[in-house]
């Protein structure tokens, strides 16, 4: 039995639709019945996404034209699945929606977050938020699933295990995420042109990060949570390394803490503790991640004081959005979870 | 049963506290990587089993 879901991809011509394709096209057992692009509408998907050329016949459809299907993926600007839902449910039984639209489950907290009253705050309790390995057991269930953010991503699955075990002051986390260009979509603006983007170091939220509301959402275990974020554009295409300062609230040692991570992860396919004593890559490196669905996750405790650094790392385009949603798919309907996701990435890159 | 069975036993590993497997054939001095954290870990003796981490060489890691 092959090629038994039918899926489709709306929105297709920007950076996430094109990571999607490329790993549905290798996806034994699904099939992409259409994608769409208002833009680009009947030309072919290899215009766009050039690395597809000679492995696809697909063309642009329009947004208005999507036949029924299986399984559609939603790679639409923010705001536009809510505003269109009525549309889309009735295409499909189960959506994947990459955009921020349905991640927080709270109408109070997107209002905050989003600077604006949800469209549809009926529909929030009806999504569960994309990442498997808070949320395995409710996505194999699910019917829509909101795609995690990027950042929300490397930040989130570098301080689960610590938030959920209670060892670390809640109110008292400051982290850092930098990430690649890709992040900022394929729509050129004056900030993007080459000779003012090149070698910057952008500090470009320095607070007020959407993803904080993801973040706080998914590492509350019922007490107040506080963290304080900033992102940094680097000189770099694809990938994000959060580096995140959190507080012990009690005396555990190093050991301790491996175990901790060992407990949530040793089981986990894409989540891998990288922490080594010698070597070159001694901790999570972005670059070697590119076009892999893993998430490498390293800490040092500070032997001078209570606190512990954890660096985590992704690419942005895979773990952080369409290969995390490949991951869910997988999940839903009921394939090996590492399907189409097993590409290892480059060395030396 | 006719041969004898080599016997394994299982230690922490110093740092990260991963379980290292020591088989009976083990030598005082042998140096073994542990898998999980890469710390490279020396056992002082056999009789009983004692590990510690070996003595490491000098940093020549930079930015
Ligand atoms: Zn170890």
């Amino acid at each position: 039995m092959s090629r038994e879901v039918r899926v489709a991809i709306a929105g297709g011509s920007g950076y996430t639709g094109g990571e999607l394709l490329r790993l549905l096209l290798f996806h034994p057992h699904v099939q992409v019945q259409q994608i769409t692009s208002e833009r680009f509408a009947g030309k072919p998907v290899t215009k766009v996404h050039p690395n597809l050329r000679k492995l696809t016949p697909l063309k642009f459809d329009k947004i208005g034209d999507l036949q029924p299907c299986d399984l559609l993926f939603l790679c639409l600007p923010h705001g536009e699945t809510a505003n269109r839902w009525d549309d889309f449910v009735r295409l499909a039984p189960k959506v994947i929606d990459l955009s921020a639209d349905f991640r927080l489950n709270d109408a109070a907290a997107y209002r905050h977050a989003y600077k604006k009253h949800h469209p549809r705050p009926d529909l929030l309790q009806r999504f569960v938020y994309g990442i498997p390995e808070l949320h395995r057991d409710e996505i194999r269930d699910a019917d829509y699933v909101a795609s995690a953010g990027c950042n929300a991503t490397a930040t989130i699955l570098g301080l689960y295990p610590l938030y959920r075990a209670g060892v670390v002051d809640p109110e008292r986390t400051v982290v850092e995420v930098k990430v690649g260009s890709s992040e900022a979509g394929n729509r050129a603006n004056e900030g993007s042109h080459h000779p003012e983007r090149s070698n910057c170091l952008r500090s470009f939220s320095p607070t007020g990060h959407r993803h904080v509301a993801e973040i706080t959402q998914e590492l509350s275990f019922g007490s107040k949570i506080q963290v304080h974020f900033s992102a940094t554009a680097v000189d770099m295409v694809r990938g994000a390394l959060a580096t995140s300062h959190v507080f012990l609230n009690q005396g555990l040692e190093e050991k301790d803490v491996w175990k901790i991570y060992r407990e949530h992860y040793a089981a986990e396919p894409f989540v891998r503790i990288v922490k080594e004593r010698d070597g070159i890559y001694r901790y999570p490196e972005p670059k070697l991640l590119a076009g892999t669905n893993f998430c490498d996750v390293g800490f040092e405790r500070d032997p001078a004081s209570d606190r512990v650094v954890v660096i985590s790392a992704i690419d942005n385009l895979m773990k952080g959005s369409a290969g995390q949603a490949v991951q869910a798919l997988n999940l839903m309907c009921g394939f090996e979870e590492r399907t189409a996701l097993e590409f290892p990435g480059l060395h030396p890159v | 049963m006719t041969t004898a069975q080599a016997t394994a036993t299982t230690f922490e590993c110093v740092v990260c506290g991963a379980p290292i497997e020591l088989g009976d054939d083990t030598l005082q001095g042998e140096l073994i990587d542990c898998g999980d954290c890469g710390t490279e870990l020396e056992v002082v003796s056999t009789q009983p089993f004692l590990i510690q981490e070996a003595p490491q060489e000098a940093e020549d890691w930079g930015q």
